[in-house]
This record gives structure tokens, sequence and C-alpha cells, in this order.
């Protein structure tokens, strides 16, 4: 009975966690705000439900099953966070008018495919070379670590 | 009906109106951004209600669907958000 009580407890909580996520996407004003409802409200709700699966069936199984869901989702949430919001902020999505932004973090994300283009240019000018030069350009630009070192 | 099958419902319904809202955002999305993260949260919420469905049904089985979408659903939103920032660099290669 208490073990039901508390099961309850969970399960509402989470759903009520879970539609804050849904209506925080759907009402704010920003596409970075919208990603702080669901990635933190979403993964809270979804969480506590599982918590309230483990302490439902309280069995091994169950609960190491549970728990590898919630270690997954608590693992993966800011790393899908950080993706989407830097592809985003590449893309130059529209922020409200209040959001602050670091010196120099614009310039450094958003001109980099223009940046790329003199050091082509500087690059081995042979026609022979310049195949292989470019798709090594390409496999190099996703990481953050090249020309935000280069550029000042 | 005990009241852990009324907090299950009640939990069906809440889950259910998150989802709504996020399709609506996906739908009304006005940048694709907007809409891979739709789509995130809803694989998220969908989580839930693999949770919520194994409280149901008495069941286990259904926590396995929930461990799935988590993983199809992080690949999907790492896929969704790679093309995002690829499609920025294939465009700015074609004007230049």
């Amino acid at each position: 009975m208490i073990t039901e009580l508390i099961v309850s407890l969970f399960v509402v909580a989470g759903g009520i966690f879970c539609f804050a996520a849904g209506m925080g996407v759907l009402r704010l004003p920003d596409l970075l705000l919208r990603m702080h409802a669901s990635t933190k409200a979403g993964t809270l709700g979804s969480g506590l439900i599982l918590v309230a699966v483990a302490i439902a069936f309280a069995e091994s199984t169950v609960i190491a099953r549970a728990v590898a869901a919630i270690l997954f989702l608590i693992l993966t949430a800011p790393v899908a966070a950080h993706l989407i919001g830097r592809a985003a902020f590449r893309s130059g999505v529209p922020m409200i008018d209040d959001t602050a932004c670091e010196d120099g973090v614009t310039e450094a994300l958003r001109k980099r495919p223009a940046e790329r283009h003199p050091e082509d240019a500087t690059g081995p000018a042979t026609a022979h070379v310049e195949p292989e030069a470019r798709p090594e350009a390409e496999a190099g630009t996703p990481a953050t670590g090249g020309a935000p070192r280069k550029a000042p | 009906m005990t009241v852990l099958d009324y907090a299950v419902l009640l939990g069906f319904v809440l889950v259910i109106l998150g989802v709504t809202l996020a399709t609506i955002r996906l739908v009304i999305g006005p940048t694709l951004a907007d809409r891979i993260v739709a789509l995130d949260m809803m694989t998220v919420q969908l989580v839930a209600f693999g949770g919520l469905a194994a409280l149901q049904a008495r069941s286990a089985a259904f926590l396995d669907v929930a461990v799935v979408l988590a993983l199809v659903g992080f690949l999907a939103t790492v896929c969704l958000a790679r093309y995002l920032e690829r499609r920025i660099l294939l465009s700015a290669e074609e004007l230049a």
C-alpha cells in the first residue's frame, strides 16, 4: 500500500514534468529557451516515471533496465542538446533581444566556412593534391579544435 | 481501481498532452532547429510513455521498448543535428 502510494507520487510528478516540458517547448520565445525546457524537464519527467517502474516491480532485472535507461537519458541529453545548440547557433537562429553573447564567439562560430577558403587557397595549389586535401578539410571541420585556434 | 491505476491514467493524460504540445511545435516550428528540438523531446516523452505502459500492463517487456526508444532517439537527434550543421557548411561552400 505504501509502495503503491510512493509509485503513484512518482508517476504523477513525472507526468507533470513531462507536461511542463511540452508546455515549455510550445510557449517559450526562443530556440535556446525551448531547449532548456525540453532537455531538463523532459529528462526529469521520464526519469521519475522510470524510477516509479523500478519501485513498482522491485525485481533485479527490471531495476537494472530502468537504471540503465535513466543513466542513458542523463548521459545523452547534454550531448544532444550541445549538438543541436551549436548547429542552431551556427545557422543563425533568431534569439530574443536580451540574449548576451561573449565577444568573438559569433565570429568564431559563424564565419568558419568563409575562413576556410583562404586556407584552401594558401594550401598546395597543385591540381594533383587538391582533391586529396578537400575531403581532409571537410573531415576536419566538425571538430572544434582546428580553426578557432588559428583565427586570432 | 486502485490509487496506482488512477495515477497511471493521470500520468498517461499528462504525457500525451506533453507530446501533443510538442507536436504543435513540430508543425509550426519556424526553423529546422525548432523541429529537431521538438522531435527530440517527443522521443524522451515516449520513453516515459513506455514506462507508463509497463506499469499499466504489469509487464516489464515495455521497459525494453523504452530503452530502445532512448537509444534510437539519441541517434536520430545526433544525425539531425549533424545534418543541420553540414547543411550550413555545404550551402556556404556553394555560395562561395
